[in-house]
């Protein structure tokens, strides 16, 4: 049974702003999705391995060789907003992570 | 904010034994980053940038991009694994951490969560009075660094009462290992100290891989330190608070003292640890309450899709492990026997957290005496008076050069302290310090004779004394022609110049 | 015949000729775009570049320059790939707008190819539909049926070719967005083997499932696509190292030999049954008679634990989305919203990504974080990540006794705009029959399989093979659409109705 309050604290672990209606409405059509789902922890015993990656390959990885970078200017084209070099946001509330 | 109690240190250990567990962040210096080509910042070749021009679409975070790994950093994660005394993965994979911060270009972190690539290992640490302590490794695993954030408004750049914020992702995506320990106990009274010769060792370790450039300061080796106290004979753990923002090995030392007299105080008053974040300050000497930990810390960590398990081989682990350095206490024994430094004197080096810099100027051609009297002395005390940490103060290479002008007797010992302040002031190398201070010891004999002369003359009784054989009569002209060279003279050569002349 | 008529193979030749020029070619497609756009809203921009893209092809063939067999001819590419000359917005209000710094690997491989773009598809928001109807934008409409969805979430690049305004598309595939669209457009689409073709600048929707594929109006046109994007690509660590063959060559020997002699093909029992159209399962019938007929071995085969996959999916997706959609945070690029009386840089991110993301992002989101938040993770994600085993499995199983497997593409024909909007459980349902060759990885193709006897709507076949023999799509589907063309005498296409050139103009210049 998922609960408005489970969906209001995912939705700020989203960091989505839902409004009231919004939580309420999700509430119910997370409830059905989810009942439908969760037949999946029914099928699989412990036995069965997960895969994460459709074709397995192993030991991907690029020479330690630096590269092209983009040029100040196409970094911040799309920025909302900067000051020339870096990319400016409003006050955190939060702290260093 | 006012000030907290403090208990007495002592008495603190008294009533409770500290508990302790370290997250060591190490910068590789890899050329180029993680997951992307972008030139590395760590690597000593691109340490000056410009803000945001050294990024990629993956360090940005840009849509539709997407992670490689740098081979090299998986070598040098394994290498640091097995110096870690780990067991290295067959198989590891990295996994999302999942949290939202501007410096963060995707709010997901790449690292590694139930797989990581080094686990089980052990550190052995030296203590200043020669006592070994093991610290216990639970895993060593490869993440990615977030950017930087710079405040501004309010007071100090700090995060608090800014207005806004700008951020500079060039460090995004750098290359770092994080080391983390089991929870160490036993540690005692000697928690602070254990816990600066920890880090100590971590940083020679990485040295001596040549794996990063290890400079606390500059952010290449980070620490947090967890801290409890569990009350004596209650057998239980207490809460831990997290002290981030350790910057030096000094101020671990001090961190871990305070937030143990910190804590001590509360639980002794009745109170309760509130399990949290706390930040050091280095200028205070004191660390601030943070962001306390809870149920909102849910990361999410799922297997990273657009990455690959990470699979050595036995072979490549081999090669590695037969590659790696001598660990730090065979080293130890050597250089102390090489050296022929006695037990305190080599004990003063390990202490002084400076013995790689000793190496590095004997290397350099110094003397190992002279290495270590300069390092351990005058070097040490203008970074203790400058609240850094020596080896950031000057190159062993410099100091080299500094003792190589005292043997060949353009220096004075103190001439060369001069000299030693002005390479740390950025005058240049000792040379040109010498150049631009005028201070080479002057080694004319004419010139020294000229003033002894004049000394002599000007001070009649003192001169009918030394040929009377009142030889200690001689320190008052000595003194006079010191003065009138500006100490640019050897003492000894003046004695000898003045007996020989009043005696002429 | 007009060029828009013409398919890229045709026009591929006749260009190699120098019969017709691409700047003809080009703007015949252009005045299509601006005919009919208005009426099918396939296009979410259209490029200014064109013609002096075109131009610049036609002076290189001019001069000599050696080309490939697509060279000179256009193609409209799903927003949800990067170019640096056109927004590219993933159907998504929070990149309106945004054109980014860089080409994803497929659109460099169509530039270097000489392919022509022509402007970017219209898409379910973040790829996240089975009908387009979750643009930021506005929905696509069917050509077959203006009143009627054309499939998603690659609907606008299915309808463009449907639609004659381009004779090749790209699309993403992550539970059956080439193929849906492909069955209830009449058009063709094909998966490749995940790994077959770059997802580096393909906006990503499940990075473990998503991937890039042609989308035409012929088999042979799908493999000569195909052969232009696929191939290892080091800026996709996934991406496979294999040698492909070319495909293009098995396209044409299916379609030229028209015979299965020796095929094996095995009909999954559990994607054909209830549920399905009625239109749909005769018209499968019929195709699996002319395969018989033409030397295939038809063996039912079942794969147990498909009936588990549209669960595995949606746990996989929404967790896998909800990671990758949190880089929209309103820092480095795309939308910002301040939140009335200002607010931190936390109120901002929330307020963005309220504003910013449609209802279905928002539920996949919410969705995808509950599957990986603590407590649920193992029996949830954990759990939807071992069906994928067992289904992979069933693939396995299969193969040992077939060469390539047998569906139908979609359960129905297209069906009304608005029908299923509100019942997002259903929405999902609908894409039972593409979803497990993401779960597994394997290529699948979505090509017409007539049209159904009651509304007279496309239908699709679906061809599944294993991973990395991709080829086999290209032979067995070249056979049997030019085997089901004859039994018909004409392209399934060519029964689409003409469309009037509406007096609306089409989006063009960079307007969406």
């Amino acid at each position: 049974m998922i609960t408005t309050e489970q969906v209001a604290h995912l939705a700020n672990l989203a960091r989505i702003a839902l409004t009231p209606a919004e939580i309420d409405k999700l509430t119910g059509e997370l409830g059905t999705i989810v009942d439908s789902i969760a037949k999946v922890s029914e099928v699989a015993g412990p036995d069965v391995p997960a895969t994460s990656h459709p074709i397995r390959l192993v030991n991907v990885s690029r020479p330690d060789v630096p590269g092209a970078t983009l040029s100040t200017e196409e970094a911040l084209a799309g920025a909302p907003e900067h000051d020339g070099a870096r990319f400016k946001v409003s006050a955190i509330l939060g702290e260093e992570q | 904010m006012a000030k907290p109690e403090l208990m007495d240190y002592d008495k603190a250990i008294e009533l409770f034994e500290p508990v302790l567990g370290f997250e060591v962040h190490v910068e590789l210096n890899t050329r180029s980053k993680m997951f992307s080509d972008a030139p590395n910042p760590a690597h000593p070749d691109f340490h000056v940038a410009e803000a945001n021009t050294q990024i990629t679409p993956v360090d940005l975070g840009l849509p539709g991009s997407l992670p490689v790994v740098n081979e090299e950093a998986i070598k040098y994660s394994i290498s640091l694994g097995l110096a870690l005394g780990c067991s290295i993965a067959p198989s590891s994979r990295f996994a999302r951490k999942n949290y939202f911060y501007p410096d963060l270009a995707k709010n997901y972190q790449i690292s590694q969560f139930d797989e990581p690539i080094a686990f089980d290992g052990n550190v052995e640490v030296e203590l200043a009075d020669g006592r070994t302590f093991q610290i216990p490794i639970e895993r060593a695993h490869m993440e990615e660094d977030a950017g930087k954030l710079t405040h501004v408004g309010g007071a100090t750049g700090r995060i608090q009462g800014a207005e806004y914020s700008l951020v500079d992702y060039n460090r995004a995506g750098v290359p770092l290992v994080e080391i983390v320990t089991n929870i160490i106990y036993g540690a005692e009274g000697d928690a602070p100290e254990l816990a600066k010769a920890y880090v100590s060792a971590i940083r020679d370790i990485v040295v001596s891989l040549g794996i990063s450039e290890a400079r606390m300061e500059r952010g290449n080796l980070r620490c947090d330190a967890n801290i409890s106290l569990s009350p004596r004979g209650s057998g239980k753990l207490g809460t831990r608070t997290e002290t981030k923002n350790v910057n030096s090995l000094r101020s671990v030392e001090r961190a871990i003292r305070y937030e143990i007299q910190r804590q001590a105080a509360i639980l002794a008053g009745g109170g309760t640890i509130i399990q949290e974040t706390r930040h050091w300050h280095e200028d205070t000497g004191r660390t601030s309450a943070g962001r306390p930990k809870s149920d909102a810390d849910d990361y999410r960590y799922f297997p990273e899709p657009d990455l690959l398990p990470v699979e050595p081989s036995t072979q490549l682990i081999e090669e590695l492990r037969a590659a790696l350095p001598e660990p730090p206490a065979v080293r130890h024994r050597r250089l102390k026997e090489s050296w022929g430094f006695t037990d305190l004197e080599f004990q003063d080096v390990v202490n002084s957290g400076l013995l790689v810099e000793v190496e590095a100027t004997v290397t350099a051609g110094a003397s190992a005496q002279q290495a270590r009297k300069w390092w351990t002395g005058e070097i040490a005390r203008l970074a203790n008076a400058a609240g850094e940490d020596a080896a950031t103060l000057v190159s062993p290479q410099q100091v080299a050069n500094l003792v190589a002008l005292i043997d060949d007797g353009t220096l004075t010992d103190r001439l060369a302290r001069q000299v030693l302040e002005g390479v740390i002031a950025g005058e240049g190398t000792p040379a040109e310090v010498v150049e631009s201070r005028g201070l080479a010891v002057v080694s004319d004999d004419t010139a020294l004779i000229a003033a002894i002369d004049d000394a002599l003359a000007s001070q009649p009784d003192v001169l009918a004394k030394i040929r009377d054989g009142k030889v200690q009569a001689a320190g008052a002209v000595i003194g006079a022609v010191m003065k009138a060279m500006r100490g640019q003279a050897d003492a000894a050569r003046v004695r000898e110049l003045v007996l020989e002349r009043a005696n002429a | 015949m007009t060029f828009t008529r013409m398919t890229a193979s045709e026009l591929g030749e006749k260009l190699a000729a120098k019969e017709i020029s691409s700047v003809e070619v080009t703007k015949a497609h252009l005045d299509r775009i601006e005919a009919v756009d208005g009426d099918i809203h396939a296009f979410l921009h259209v490029s200014a570049s064109a013609l002096s893209t075109a131009a610049d092809v036609d002076s290189r063939r001019l001069a000599g320059e050696a080309m490939g067999p697509l060279a000179g001819v256009p193609i409209a590419i799903k927003d949800v790939l990067c170019t640096h000359d056109m927004p590219s917005t993933a159907g998504s209000r929070m990149l309106e707008g945004w054109t980014p710094p860089y080409d994803a690997t497929v659109v460099r491989k169509l530039r270097e190819a000489h392919l022509v773009p022509l402007g970017k598809t219209n898409m379910d928001e973040f790829a996240m539909g089975s009908s387009t109807e979750h643009s930021a934008f506005g929905p696509t409409h069917n050509p077959w049926d203006l009143e009627r969805i054309p499939g998603g979430s690659g609907g606008g690049s299915a309808a463009a070719v449907a639609a004659f305004e381009a004779p090749l598309a790209l699309g993403s595939d992550t539970g059956g967005s080439i193929r849906q669209p492909a069955a209830v457009t009449g058009s063709v689409g094909v998966k490749p083997t995940y790994g077959g073709v770059s997802r580096y600048g393909a906006i990503a929707l499940a990075s473990s499932l998503d991937q890039v594929g042609p989308v035409t109006r012929t088999v042979l046109d799908a493999a000569l696509l195909h052969d232009v994007i696929g191939g290892h690509d080091p800026r996709d660590s996934t991406s496979l190292r294999d040698e492909w063959p070319v495909f293009a060559d098995a396209a044409r020997a299916g379609r030229d030999g028209r015979s299965l002699k020796g095929t094996r093909i095995g009909v999954v029992k559990e994607l054909n049954g209830e549920g399905f159209q009625a239109g749909v399962r005769s018209r499968f019938a019929e195709a699996l008679d002319i395969m018989s007929a033409a030397g295939a071995e038809i063996v039912e085969v079942s794969a147990p634990n498909f009936e588990y996959a549209i669960a595995a999916y949606y746990l996989i997706l929404p967790a896998e989305a909800s990671s990758n959609l949190a880089k929209f945070d309103s820092v480095r690029f795309g939308l910002r919203v301040n939140p009335a009386g200002g607010g931190t840089v936390e109120d901002v991110m929330a307020a963005t990504r309220e504003a910013g993301f449609g209802d279905e992002v928002k539920r996949r989101i919410i969705l995808g974080t509950y599957a990986l938040s603590a407590g649920y993770y193992d029996a949830y994600y954990g759990s939807a990540q071992k069906v994928r085993t067992l289904i992979q499995r069933d693939f396995d199983a299969a193969f040992e006794k077939v060469d390539v497997l047998v569906s139908p593409s979609a359960p129905t024909t297209a069906f009304k705009l608005g029908e299923k909007l509100d019942d997002p459980l259903a929405m999902y349902l609908n894409d039972i029959t593409t979803i497990p060759a993401n779960l597994a990885g394997v290529p699948g193709m979505g090509l017409p399989m007539g049209l159904a006897p009651e509304d007279g709507l496309p239908t699709g076949m679906q061809i599944m093979a294993p991973a990395r023999a991709d080829a086999r799509l290209y032979s067995v589907g070249g056979a049997l659409e030019a085997l089901l063309e004859d039994s018909w005498g004409h392209t399934m296409i060519s029964q689409a109705p003409a469309l009037e050139p509406t007096e609306m103009f089409a989006a063009r210049g960079g307007e969406v």
